[in-house]
């Protein structure tokens, strides 16, 4: 067997979403994250005999949304479904889920794979989303030789959603990851926070020759971060070609990613385990959901980044990556959106705004550590620096000096504090011509220079008549005004 | 379809119910009781009829998602076998 025979490589992604309600799917209790071990457990969640679940509305909400965000098919009719497995972190025996019959099926995502000009687009298609409730979290730490139960989580409600196998790449399993963990804050049903567990994703990963059937895929659980899942399938892939090149095959296996070695290992469990024996909730009634139950949802939903990606590209003439960029959060494509407004319809401003947004403001955030809703510069004063661009009070130079005292907080807008601080642009001729005559009697050691062919002492020259305004004369003008008298 | 003695064992150990070789026995014939009446059942022509999830033909009722539980953790802990720093304690489970 060779070593130079090609791979390919097939991943599927289930990622749990914990969906943003303030109670249970099935209880009353808080899911507010961070309690005392068990003071969200109540007889529902812990499994108390003769108690009943009764589904939570604003979890059903969460699913319509989803099913329209990503052009899926909501089940007018859908069922829970038992899944049954015993295991003290669900003291039923079992966890409600969906079966047959999930809430939402088909439709899909676009993603985005690599950055800038050289990224490629693909469609990944989604299998189904279905409800279901979280378990509760077991601690192995040491109680005496016994496990300790906290059930706060039991019960909180969860929107699995299953991909087809359609990415064939680390970076395409993580590009689609980020997306979806994009559009699901962006709809509002899930907070993101993949360090509280909110958004963590299964990977099913397997190999194969080109034009062979699919391969055995081993399931990688729980990973919480795009690092971890890049990693994760990276070694896993290896692993699985390597097994098999030396000539052994894949058994169908759940395996754990250590963050610690990089490396997956298969979990010890027994081959039965995979045996849910699923059948419907007696418990829950069949759930319906009527059309105008549908339209009701799709009219609150937001306009969605996909559509206005495209909008911004279109409206605003901006390269689709920027439109990209300035989409990526529903707060940055706020804050971009009410910068322009600001602005004002000017040439170009759009653009400023983008550029502005995505180079100096995000490098100030990332640095600070700030989500764009915190930044201590709102779209209004940004706005306000852009149009002084514009109108060429000032510099792009002084611009970004006015950016940062109002990200100090010294100042309440770009004109008070051009104003306070004496940073309006000169621009009367008159007074740079004054200016341009004075740096070239001054300095006649670099006019020679140049005049003697060397470029670089006109340069020097701009940079005096610059600095002796303290970069508020007009750089286009210092330019012109000097080529024009050490031409003439 | 009728039950064997080893699938009766699978079942069991599924559940986590132990059963002695006797009431293993007897269990086998119960289950297989009990099959014998859904046979009699599935003998019906149901040929185009949408099976149903739930024998009350209504649907699911939905609940408003406000938090309507109190912490009772010290009332529900009082009567588990074993607790401590408000966990429930249980047999060592290790995956």
């Amino acid at each position: 067997m060779t070593r130079n025979v090609q791979w390919e490589v097939v991943i599927g992604l289930e990622p749990h979403a914990q969906l943003q309600t303030k109670s249970k799917i099935f209880s009353g209790s808080s899911i507010a994250f961070g309690a005392e071990p068990n003071v969200q457990a109540n007889a529902v969640d812990i499994a108390l005999p003769g108690v009943l679940p009764v589904l939570n509305r604003e979890a059903v909400v969460c699913a319509i949304k989803f099913g329209l965000a990503v052009g899926a098919t909501i089940a007018p009719r859908s069922v829970f479904a038992r899944k049954n497995y015993f295991y003290p972190d669900l003291p039923k025996g079992y966890q409600i889920s969906q079966f047959e019959v999930p809430v939402v099926s088909g439709g899909g995502l676009n993603i985005r794979i690599g950055s800038g000009d050289t990224a490629t687009e693909k469609f990944v298609r989604l299998t189904r989303a279905h409800l279901e409730e979280d378990a509760g979290k077991s601690l192995h730490e040491d109680f005496h030789g016994r496990t300790g139960i906290d059930l706060n989580r039991a019960g909180t409600p969860l929107l699995e959603i299953v991909t087809e196998p359609d990415m064939c790449s680390s970076a395409e399993a993580v590009a689609y990851a980020k997306a979806l963990h994009a559009l699901v804050q962006w709809i509002g049903i899930c907070d993101g926070n993949m360090q509280e567990g909110s958004f963590r994703c299964d990977a099913n990963v397997s190999v194969r020759r080109p034009g062979e059937p699919l391969g055995t895929r081993r399931e990688i659980k729980n990973l919480n971060s795009f690092r971890f899942m890049q990693q994760a399938i990276d070694f896993e892939v290896q692993w699985q070609i390597n097994e098999i090149e030396e000539g052994r095959a894949i058994r169908q296996a759940t395996v754990l990613f250590d963050p610690a070695t990089g490396e997956t290992r298969s979990m010890r469990s027994k081959e039965d385990a995979h045996d849910y024996r699923y059948f419907p909730d007696p418990d829950l009634l069949p759930l319906e959901i009527r059309q105008d139950w549908i339209a009701e949802v799709r009219s609150g939903l937001p306009e969605l980044p996909q559509a206005m990606q495209q909008r911004f590209a279109t409206e605003f003439g901006l390269s689709s990556y920027d439109a990209a960029m300035l989409t990526a959060t529903r707060a940055t494509a706020k804050f971009f959106e009410e910068a322009v407004a600001a602005t004002g319809k000017g040439a170009g401003s759009a653009k400023l705004c983008a550029n502005w947004i995505m180079g100096e403001l995000a490098a100030r955030l990332n640095k600070a550590d700030m989500p764009i809703e915190a930044s201590p510069v709102s779209a209004a004063q940004l706005a306000g620096i852009i149009r002084r661009i514009a109108d060429n009070t000032i510099s792009s130079k002084i611009a970004k000096d006015v950016f940062e005292v109002l990200w100090a907080g010294d100042g309440k807008d770009a004109d008070a504090v051009i104003e306070a601080r004496g940073w309006k642009q000169i621009t009367d001729t008159g007074a740079i011509e004054a200016l341009v005559d004075e740096v070239l009697a001054a300095n006649q050691k670099s006019v020679e220079e140049f005049r003697a062919g060397k470029e670089k002492a006109f340069n020097a020259l701009v940079g005096q008549a610059m600095k002796a305004t303290r970069g508020k004369a007009n750089p286009q003008q210092v330019t012109d005004l000097l080529k024009q008298k050490l031409g003439g | 379809m009728s039950l064997t003695l080893e699938d009766v064992a699978r079942i069991a150990l599924l559940s986590r119910i132990e059963l002695s070789a006797a009431e293993r026995a007897s269990t086998r014939d119960q289950l297989n009781g009990i099959l014998g009446f859904i046979e009699q059942l599935q003998a019906v022509d149901t040929t185009g009829i949408e099976p149903m999830a739930h024998a009350v033909d209504v649907v699911q009722r939905l609940r408003p998602d406000t938090v309507t539980e109190t912490d009772r953790r010290a009332e529900f802990q009082a009567v588990a076998p074993e607790t401590e720093a408000g966990l429930y304690l249980v047999p060592r489970v290790v995956e």
